[in-house]
């Protein structure tokens, strides 16, 4: 399957000035127009010819995408094409928002990081190494998972919803922006649409060719995180204190996609958990939002005894492939983690 | 079609048209003759073609040349100065920081980014910075002594340069 990078088919480049214009060529193109934000997910598609766009759109010359910006009520609306590095450098982020800041840096690298968007980073299709290979696997049209056969190599796969397909959501930042209960902002050809951060990725049960709700024709256009998950001190707007907690495990410490990470908001008056949001990534084709992990924790006390039963009720359903039972401890672990906070760590396998 | 790529390169400006589908850091070694820029695996994973677009570090296998249409690019070749190495040039001489030196050129910016924005760093950030520039000789031992080294050197040099 080798092929030669360093020369890509040729394709028509469009470089729209506004959304406006981005859209009409989608409307053009349909399914033959090739959306790029910093390129890092696309040109690996291109060099490799398995993806070939007749047209290009280049959206990194519309300037209504890029920045960040006060959003509602204390929170903060990010274009898609900001960069991570700007997420990691901004004030407002690093004082309220954190959690996102710690996802961000924890992507690639810092060429990576400056040139890679956050839309891109949330709409990056998976890392899954047969299907990058160009197997025609059922993501891809076929009727196979070359990753789910007795000679596999799935060390990196899905745990869990796993439909036909086992790949996993590689992205860095989905898991914090769903924990702060962010909303995706889509401009389609029907007009703008608001969704959930949770809502915007999907399995394969419900779209086994595709890891986001986008449809061709459509795009993500900002993300707004609200100011209710913003960090504070106790006693501050009348709320408990809002900690969070991100922890991203790879196979080296930078420059890797993750096995498995955890991200949590959560709200605490003493030690009581008043509220919580807690998402994983690396387990399946999306970030999974723990919801009755934070239903059975919520009023409980932050403690070792809450985060037992929080990991054990998380894993709950895993089914391991051959090479990745690895991470059913992991994930259980990491949720223990984040409810209890990471003194005393006691890991158990 | 080819498209306009006007840009400035290491304080030069040029004026040249690319095919899209060019990448820029075949444009800067074919169509500028700037050879110092290194392609590598042209997929992004060994950094040796890192060069500066307008003033960040950026891997030029994962940018199309006309995306650079005004821009402000730094290579490698525009570090020295007046046929003088620049002081993370000779703290890479000094500290034998290469081997084959394949991957220098992508070295040598990733430390010029690190240093322009932390001119003091850890070894920690020197660590973190220059994980995705890869070296297959040296063991990264000496990279990262010569890059403390560099940091060193720099504080001299600004005193005089700036």
């Amino acid at each position: 399957m080798a092929v030669i990078r360093d020369v890509m088919p040729a394709f028509e480049l469009f470089q729209p000035a506004s959304v406006s214009d981005a859209q009409a060529l989608l409307k053009r193109y349909g399914g033959e127009a090739w959306l790029l934000a910093g390129g890092l997910d696309s040109f690996d598609w291109l060099k490799d010819r398995i993806k070939r766009p007749a047209a290009v759109i280049d959206l990194s010359g519309i300037a209504d995408l890029k920045g960040i910006k006060p959003w509602g009520d204390g929170g903060l609306e990010i274009g898609a094409m900001t960069t991570l590095t700007e997420i990691v450098r901004h004030p407002v982020v690093r004082e309220r928002y954190s959690i996102l800041l710690e996802a961000a840096e924890s992507a690639a690298s810092p060429q990576i990081r400056n040139q890679g968007t956050v839309g891109g980073n949330v709409t990056q299709d998976t890392r899954c190494w047969y299907y990058r290979a160009g197997w025609s696997c059922y993501r891809a049209g076929g009727n196979i998972c070359y990753a789910d056969t007795p000679q596999a190599i799935n060390r990196e796969h899905a745990i869990l919803e796993a439909d036909r397909c086992v790949a996993v959501n590689p992205s860095d930042t989905a898991p914090a922006l769903i924990a702060l209960d962010a909303q995706m902002v889509i401009r389609t050809g029907a007009g703008e649409q608001v969704i959930a951060a949770e809502d915007y990725f999907v399995g394969p049960g419900t779209d086994i060719t595709r890891m986001t709700v986008l449809k061709p024709g459509s795009l993500l256009t900002s993300i707004r995180i609200p100011g209710t998950w913003a960090a504070s001190a106790e006693g501050s707007g009348g709320a408990g204190r809002v900690q969070f907690y991100f922890e991203k495990i790879r196979d080296r410490n930078v420059w890797d996609f993750a096995l498995v990470s955890v991200a949590s908001a959560m709200a605490t008056t003493g030690t009581t958990i008043d509220r919580i949001r807690l998402v994983v990534n690396g387990v399946a084709a999306r970030p999974l939002r723990l919801a009755a992990v934070e239903d059975l924790v919520r009023g409980k006390p932050r403690n070792e005894a809450t985060a037992v039963i929080a990991g054990n009720l998380a894993i709950e359903g895993a089914q391991p492939l051959t090479f990745n039972g690895y991470k059913v401890p992991l994930m259980r672990n990491l949720v223990k983690r984040a409810i209890r906070g990471v003194e005393d760590v006691d890991w158990t396998s | 079609m080819k498209l306009p790529v006007n840009l400035s390169v290491n304080g030069q400006a040029y004026e040249e048209e690319a095919e899209p589908r060019t990448l820029l850091v075949h444009f800067l070694r074919e169509r500028l003759g700037l050879t110092g820029t290194h392609v590598g695996c042209v997929v992004g994973e060994c950094g040796a073609c890192s060069v500066m677009v307008d003033g960040a570090l950026v891997k030029s296998c994962l940018m199309l040349a006309v995306q650079a249409h005004g821009c402000e690019v730094t290579t490698v070749e525009g570090l020295a100065q007046r046929g003088k190495l620049h002081p993370i040039q000779e703290a890479f001489v000094h500290n034998f920081a290469m081997q084959c030196g394949f991957c220098t050129p992508g070295f040598l910016m990733a430390s010029h980014a690190l240093l322009e924005r932390t001119p003091n760093p850890t070894e920690e950030q020197i660590r973190q910075d220059l994980s995705s520039n890869l070296c297959m000789c040296t063991g990264y031992v000496q990279i990262v002594e010569a890059v403390k080294e560099a940091a060193s050197r720099l504080g001299e040099w600004r005193k005089t340069h700036t």
